[in-house]
């Protein structure tokens, strides 16, 4: 497997990373270089192997349904670039 | 899929007839005290950012720890749709950015929901009733809400609503017309109000709906659908369907062709209109959220969630039409509110099951929709309408006065039987009383009787008659016997 430079474009965009022209052929390379590291894991014969997502041998914790949370609106926007009545302001964004 | 095509839910296009092709995505809010994954409240509105968390806000350090209730929640509703259920659930995320989501993913399930197949009996209302296949439910949050008319070039957003747990439900592509479309979402909101685990109120938007349409000529393949975001009531359900469908069918018959996309429903302008912005983000990269482990439970938690279900509208109303002899329309009226259900239970114990449900469905119903009051907020209560019903059924009233009696309680309130005492409505069944009424109407109206004797029919002036002058409440079977007699008609 390996990516392109459409792809490479693709993936940045996606992750809304500004990616200049010069860079897209470098991290091309080192995007390949990952993938053929990973590869490795392909020489290993998982048949019969159930996909796991977790090596830790536990149940998941669970919490009661009870408020304990909230009412600290201004810690929650404190880092906010702007505000206004403890709302998030953002550059506006419409449908 | 590929039931019989109905000729009558076809669209007649300019060129030729067409089926649509319906299936949809209903995010119902599960009803719970806090989030899906904080400690913060779900209650609807609050000063804004104050429902939230750290957690909700995404700040970095915090993880996410699931709220058992909201697994109940999502359990219970897959057993009231008869579905699987999966004791074993991943999350995913699906990753997009959006302003009004601050993690920048969704926490959803993907490849292993929660809930498998199922299936919805909905009923139309000609008395027909049909299966819609659910495909799958899963639990995911919500976004928070951005507001965008507050100033000229900024958005406010509000995460109160962030992270609140959702149940996501699919239906299987089984619907064929906008009317059971609406009949679908109509069922569902009910059962989930009956099992409690989402209030259904769509004006709060706790009941939204993702409606794919497609159209084809019937017997060929699926065509190519739009999915039409967000329509939040079932109205709006019904009329973007109708003018989807139209859209569709008028680019064919045109020898165009359908794209693939998302578009928005516009009730004020009738149409629906292409999201542009939504078509490159399809690519949602899910992965397993490394935050959260496998969700698993036994099948003893299932059976305990199951034990406790309370009965559902199927079920409450196959009882009723069994055991108060009921019809299949009034029960479905009745089982349509768990409330509504409830109170005319109160009202038919112990009484006729029939005269109950005429007088809940016809009086009581009828006015509360006059004045736009729930079942919660009826002035008469069960016991009082009980009562009412009871004094018909002893002859003590009749039903015209009935009627009055429900008005004076409706208003004034009070037991029934002391206003009828009050009040002297009780019905005369004193037949010397009856008939020294009736005699009197015979003496004065000499010419009427020799008619009455060639023409049958005037009795009912004379029982009109007769009422007037008992002011209504004289027992009617009484008068008809004693006019008859009198009156030598057979």
């Amino acid at each position: 497997m390996s990516v392109d430079e459409k792809t490479v474009r693709r993936i940045a965009h996606l992750a809304r990373i500004a990616v200049t022209d010069e860079e897209v052929g470098p991290l091309g390379a080192e995007l390949n270089d990952i993938l053929a590291f990973v590869e490795q894991l392909g020489t290993v014969d998982v048949s019969g192997v159930e996909p796991m997502t977790s090596v830790l041998p536990m149940a998941m914790k669970k919490r009661e349904d009870a408020v304990t949370e909230g009412g600290r609106a201004i810690d929650v926007v404190a880092n906010a670039p702007e505000t206004e009545d403890h709302y998030f302001l953002v550059p506006k964004v419409v449908e | 899929m590929n039931a019989p095509v109905d000729p009558k839910k076809l669209i007649k296009g300019g060129l030729h007839d067409w089926e649509v092709v319906i299936g949809m995505e209903i995010h119902a809010q599960v009803t719970s005290r806090a989030k899906l994954f904080s400690g913060a409240s779900t209650s609807f509105g609050g000063e804004p950012n104050d429902h939230v968390s750290l957690v909700d806000a995404a700040m970095p350090g915090m993880l996410p720890v699931i709220n058992q209730e909201c697994v109940a929640q999502a359990v219970r509703t897959g057993l009231g749709l008869k579905a699987q259920i999966n004791l074993r659930s991943v999350f995913d995320r699906k990753n997009y950015f959006y302003p009004d989501l601050p993690q920048g993913y969704q926490i959803s399930q993907y490849k292993d929901p929660i809930v498998g197949e199922g299936e919805v009996l909905v009923d139309m209302l000609d008395g027909t009733s049909f299966t819609v296949g659910i495909e799958r439910l899963h639990l995911e949050q919500d976004a928070g809400k951005s507001l965008h008319d507050q100033d000229p070039t900024r958005s406010y957003v509000d995460l109160n609503r962030s992270g609140v747990a959702l149940m996501e439900i699919v239906s299987r592509p089984d619907l064929r017309s906008s009317d059971e479309a609406k009949a679908y979402v109509t069922k569902l909101r009910t059962i989930l109000r009956y099992l409690g685990t989402c209030d259904g109120d769509m004006e709060k938007g706790s009941l939204r709906a993702d409606v794919n349409v497609s159209v084809r000529r019937p017997g060929e393949p699926l065509g190519t659908r739009c999915e039409i975001k967000n329509v939040n009531s079932i109205r709006f359900i019904g009329q973007s369907i109708e003018t989807e469908a139209r859209r569709q069918i008028a680019i064919l018959e045109d020898g165009g062709t359908i794209d693939q996309e998302t578009r928005l429903f516009d009730p004020g302008k009738g149409e629906t209109r292409s999201m542009r912005s939504k078509e490159e983000a399809h690519d949602y990269r899910y992965f397993p959220d490394p935050d959260l482990l496998p969700l698993e439970f036994d099948q003893a938690f299932v059976d305990s969630l199951a034990e406790g279900l309370p009965e559902l509208p199927d079920a409450k109303k196959a009882r009723f039409v069994r055991d108060y002899g009921l019809s299949t329309y009034d029960a479905g009226v009745l089982v349509a509110e768990r409330a509504s259900a409830d109170y005319y239970e109160a009202v038919a114990k112990g009484r006729d099951g029939k005269a109950a449900a005429n007088w809940v469905i016809n009086e009581l119903f009828g006015r509360l929709n006059k004045e736009g009051l729930g079942i919660e907020q009826t002035p008469v209560s069960a016991d009082q309408l009980g009562a009412i019903v009871d004094l018909i059924g002893e002859g003590v009233i009749s039903g015209k006065i009935a009627k009055d009696l429900f008005e004076i309680v409706w208003s004034e309130g009070g037991d029934p039987r002391a206003v009828v005492e009050s009040r002297g409505m009780k019905q005369v069944t004193d037949t010397g009383a009856i008939e020294a009424a009736v005699d009197e109407i015979i003496a004065k109206n000499p010419d009427k009787v020799a008619q009455a004797k060639e023409k049958p029919t005037l009795l009912g002036w004379f029982v009109g008659q007769t009422m007037k002058a008992t002011g209504g409440k004289a027992n009617p079977a009484a008068v008809n016997a004693l006019l008859k007699a009198k009156l030598g008609i057979e």
